[in-house]
């Protein structure tokens, strides 16, 4: 397998490597896995008050792509509103690094990493609205 | 000789359909089934039947190295019952057992200049990975409950894959952990 040269520069350069506290009301982790390789992933985002995203990292077991996957959405969802963040779609991904056929499903890996840290932050927000 | 049956596997080997296996009926009915199909013995035949031989003797050894792997076995069985385990399929909702598996990634990342820790790992990885393929089993056999085998089965997936990561860390003691070709 050879893999392409931006999966390659995440992949030794990885972007945003690391953990948020888990229990900060203002951070969303999204934990995925895919059976198929084994592969897992953890993207964590830091929503402002006004919903934006302002940080995010990530922590991946897996393959060159699923890093480069995961490293690539943390840097494209800094900065965008938590809507925004979840119009990403696998394909973009996908197209962005050059994925083959065979590793796509990295990218959709990546795709639900986004919609799972978003979901954890708003189940957290409603949880505790009156924190805000 | 007669048509390819489009049967399971397990009424190739005339065996029970079901996730337990006997290993040693299985391999006494391949080892039947091979010298009865084996293309040597189609040498004197026509050119059809030859080729109908080598299509039997393919597969019988694609079932038999289907149904002697456990993993493989299960996910055939699941499909047998309309239950196809779908490992293309994104887990997000097993979030306890990912965050094990986040876990152990890390650990093994920590036991990388550690024996000792390394082979504690390994042996907590083996136990979880019999326990796994124990309830596989009740769930495959004793409740027929298709939904939680496909569970395990997913599970059982990602277990695998770090007991192979270990045996290769192991073996090599190589350091770029987070590499591997999946």
């Amino acid at each position: 397998m050879t893999y392409s040269e931006k999966v390659l520069d995440h992949y030794e350069n990885p972007r945003n490597v690391g953990s948020f506290d888990k229990s900060d009301e203002n951070v969303g982790t999204g934990m995925v896995g895919a059976p198929a390789c084994g592969d897992v992933m953890k993207l964590q985002i830091k929503v402002n008050e006004q919903g934006v995203i302002e940080d995010a990292c990530f922590k991946t077991y897996g393959c060159g792509s699923a890093i480069a996957s995961s490293s690539l959405v943390t840097e494209w969802v800094k900065g965008k509103s938590i809507e925004d963040a979840l119009k990403i779609k696998n394909s973009q991904i996908a197209e962005e690094l050059a994925l083959p056929p065979v590793k796509i499903h990295c990218s959709v890996l990546a795709e639900d990493a986004i919609r799972a840290a978003v979901d954890d932050y708003r189940k957290k927000q409603s949880g505790s609205g009156e924190a805000q | 000789m007669s048509e390819l049956p489009d049967q399971g596997h397990f009424a190739l080997f005339a065996l029970p359909v079901r996730f337990r296996l006997d290993e040693a009926a299985l391999g006494a009915a391949w080892r039947a089934l091979q010298a009865q199909f084996h293309p040597d013995r189609a040498a004197h035949l026509s050119a059809v039947e030859q080729r109908r031989a080598l299509q039997w003797a393919t597969r019988i050894n694609e079932a038999y190295n289907v149904l002697r792997e456990p993993l493989a076995r299960a996910a055939h069985l699941l499909e047998l019952n309309g239950a196809p385990v779908d490992l293309e399929r994104n887990v997000g909702a097993d979030a306890e057992f990912l965050a094990q598996q986040m876990q152990w990634r890390e650990a093994l990342e920590d036991a990388r200049s550690d024996a000792n820790a390394l082979a504690a790992l390994a042996r907590e990885i083996e136990d979880a990975a019999r326990e796994q393929q124990d309830a596989l089993a009740r769930a495959c056999d004793d409740q027929q409950d298709y939904a939680a085998a496909a569970q395990w089965l997913r599970r059982l997936h990602f277990t695998e894959r770090i007991r192979a990561e270990i045996a290769r860390f192991s073996s090599h003691r190589m350091t770029n952990g987070t590499a591997a070709n999946c």
